[in-house]
């Protein structure tokens, strides 16, 4: 489904991404893990071209994406819940859940009703400004707004940054959800290693730009350099 | 206080022209973060178009003064929108991403621009508009002053009321207006979100000029005269206008309008008619002074 081909990506003349190859199977939840300033980020929003690649490529579904415009690659059925959550914070959950819908918008009834039930606190908390959401709200506002565009892809960018356990908890819970039940595909950006590689049926591990390593959840989980570097202390 | 309630009168009908300015300076401040000096300059050709519409008009025998205006509303709309647009595209977007000040240098050439290209086209003197619509209605009479609203000034309060209403709908509860507020709190985000960020700018420039468009044909019906510099000042003061109600909101730009429009005919009415563009500047100064965001400017931190 999404295929990254020796992607390399700079900011003025720092090489954030090395090169990087990564692919993704249709219904899969794919995970990629990294230490800070290993290029996770940079390599979720260069998928969406914003930076853009400067060499290699991305194909979504037999498509070279690498040189459309943001707009249009994410109308191609990618929904992103970029770091830092970037809700609107001076509209109402609601309207930003209506501009989540975007690409959509003959979906907009549908996709409130899933949104709602998978995060029955945004129920309760429509017209609320979404600035003066809590931490955790703010990110199940943030994975609601991007489900609202109908996705076939899902790029998640460090859900679980900041959040108390139990909403960490409940945040890969409805991942796993929207996987299984409805057979989404999930690219996971995760700091919380452990976690993320349990979710996930394979992994990336990138560092400084590069990809290491990669492999099924549980072998990397039982991998003794990623046990090191990611995993101890915790867990 | 007949004489009071006629100098309200008028103030509210001059504020009604700086706010349906000051939207324009406001809407774009909100979205791309900079001052559009051209602003008054699209005013200003607005102004011309309804002049030129009204004279095609009279040579094609349109006589009902309601059509005229109607129509010529329509086409300085549609008209003084594409010189919004073309401006935005010519001038700004090209540098979108470059230093700050590259547009502001640009908007200042492209409202030197429009004055030169106008009065080269229409000649440097003035350009009388033959009043249209005469006679008004007496409210009062006391102390031998008698406390009129013509019906130029109704009409004026009339249509910007219902712009504004329309406006101000717009923007709260259109997918387009939901668009517009996503690009000015994180223009990135919405791009992710399928929003055509270049489009919705472009239409921001095209509604802001539309209702410059609308202001001009009030301003050239109000006054009778137009010339090729009316946009400086009146854009100068409605750029203060939206200053003064707080850059960047909508609101405000309608508040901002009227009460400069306010101390500008209190100011001429009882004090100098020669200082009322000083009243004007000096208010917002103070209001900068004791209020830097304006008087509905949200305050700059913010949770998020
Ligand atoms: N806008 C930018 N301008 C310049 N350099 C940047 C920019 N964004 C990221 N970088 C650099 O690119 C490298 C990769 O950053 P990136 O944000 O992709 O890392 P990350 O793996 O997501 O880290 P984290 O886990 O902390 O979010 C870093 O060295 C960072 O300093
Ligand atoms: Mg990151």
């Amino acid at each position: 489904m999404l295929s990254i081909q020796a992607l390399r990506t700079f900011y003025g003349h720092i090489e954030a991404l090395k090169g990087v190859d990564i692919e993704v199977q249709a219904g899969e939840i794919v995970t990629m893990i990294g230490a800070n300033g290993a290029g996770k980020s940079t390599l979720l929003m260069s998928m969406c071209g914003n930076p853009r690649a400067r060499f290699g490529k991305v194909m979504f579904e037999g498509r070279d994406i690498t040189q459309l415009p943001t707009f249009e690659i994410v109308r191609l059925g990618i929904a992103h819940a970029p770091e830092g959550r970037r809700i609107f914070p001076r509209m109402t959950v609601m309207e930003n859940l209506q501009i989540g819908s975007t690409t959509a918008p003959s979906y907009f009834e549908e996709g409130l009703a899933r949104v709602l039930r998978l995060f029955p606190r945004l129920d309760e908390r429509r017209q609320q400004r979404a600035g003066t959401l809590s931490g955790g709200e703010q990110q199940m506002l943030a994975i609601g707004r991007a489900l609202m565009s109908r996705p076939r892809l899902l790029l998640l960018d460090e859900p679980s940054l900041g959040l108390a356990p139990m909403v960490v908890k409940q945040i890969f819970q409805v991942i796993r959800e929207i996987n299984e039940a409805e057979g989404m595909t999930v690219f996971l950006v995760e700091q919380n290693a452990y976690h993320a590689l349990r979710l996930a049926h394979r992994g990336y591990v990138l560092v400084n730009g590069r990809v290491t390593m990669s492999g099924s959840g549980a072998e990397l989980l039982a991998n003794r350099e990623v046990r090191a570097a990611y995993l101890e202390g915790g867990h | 206080m007949e004489y009071f309630l006629q100098q309200l009168i008028n103030g509210l009908t001059l504020g009604a022209i700086y706010g349906l300015i000051a939207i324009g300076y406001t809407m774009v401040y909100g979205i791309i973060g900079m001052i559009n000096f051209a602003h008054g300059d699209v005013f200003m050709i607005g102004a011309f178009i309804s002049i030129i519409a009204f004279a095609l008009l009279s040579i094609l025998g349109v006589a009902s003064v309601p059509l005229a205006i109607l129509l010529v509303l329509a086409t300085t709309m549609v008209f003084t929108a594409a010189y919004g647009w073309a401006v935005e595209r010519i001038a700004y977007r090209p540098l979108r991403g470059s230093f700050r000040l590259a547009p502001l240098i640009s908007a200042i050439g492209m409202s030197i621009f429009l004055q030169n290209y106008v009065q080269l086209l229409q000649g440097a003197r003035i350009k009388p508009l033959p009043p249209m619509i005469t006679g008004g209605i007496l409210l009062t009479e006391g102390d031998g002053f008698a406390v009129q609203i013509n019906y130029t000034q109704m009409i004026i309060i009339a249509v910007t009321v219902t712009l504004m209403v329309a406006f101000t709908l717009l923007i709260t509860r259109t997918a387009l207006g939901r668009a517009q507020r996503a690009c000015e709190q994180d223009r990135g985000m919405a791009a992710l979100l399928g929003i055509n960020v270049d489009r919705t700018i472009s239409l921001t420039f095209v509604m802001g000029a539309a209702l410059a468009a609308v202001a001009g044909l009030m301003f050239a019906l109000y006054y009778g005269v137009v010339d090729f510099f009316i946009g400086f000042l009146a854009g100068l003061k409605a750029f203060t206008a939206a200053v003064l109600g707080g850059i960047g909101s909508l609101p405000g730009a309608m508040l901002g309008g009227i009460l400069i429009g306010l101390i500008e005919a209190f100011w001429s009415g009882y004090f100098s008619v020669e200082y009322k563009d000083v009243a004007a500047f000096s208010v917002l100064v103070l209001v900068l002074i004791f209020r830097p965001t304006g008087l509905l400017g949200r305050p700059e931190v913010e949770k998020v």
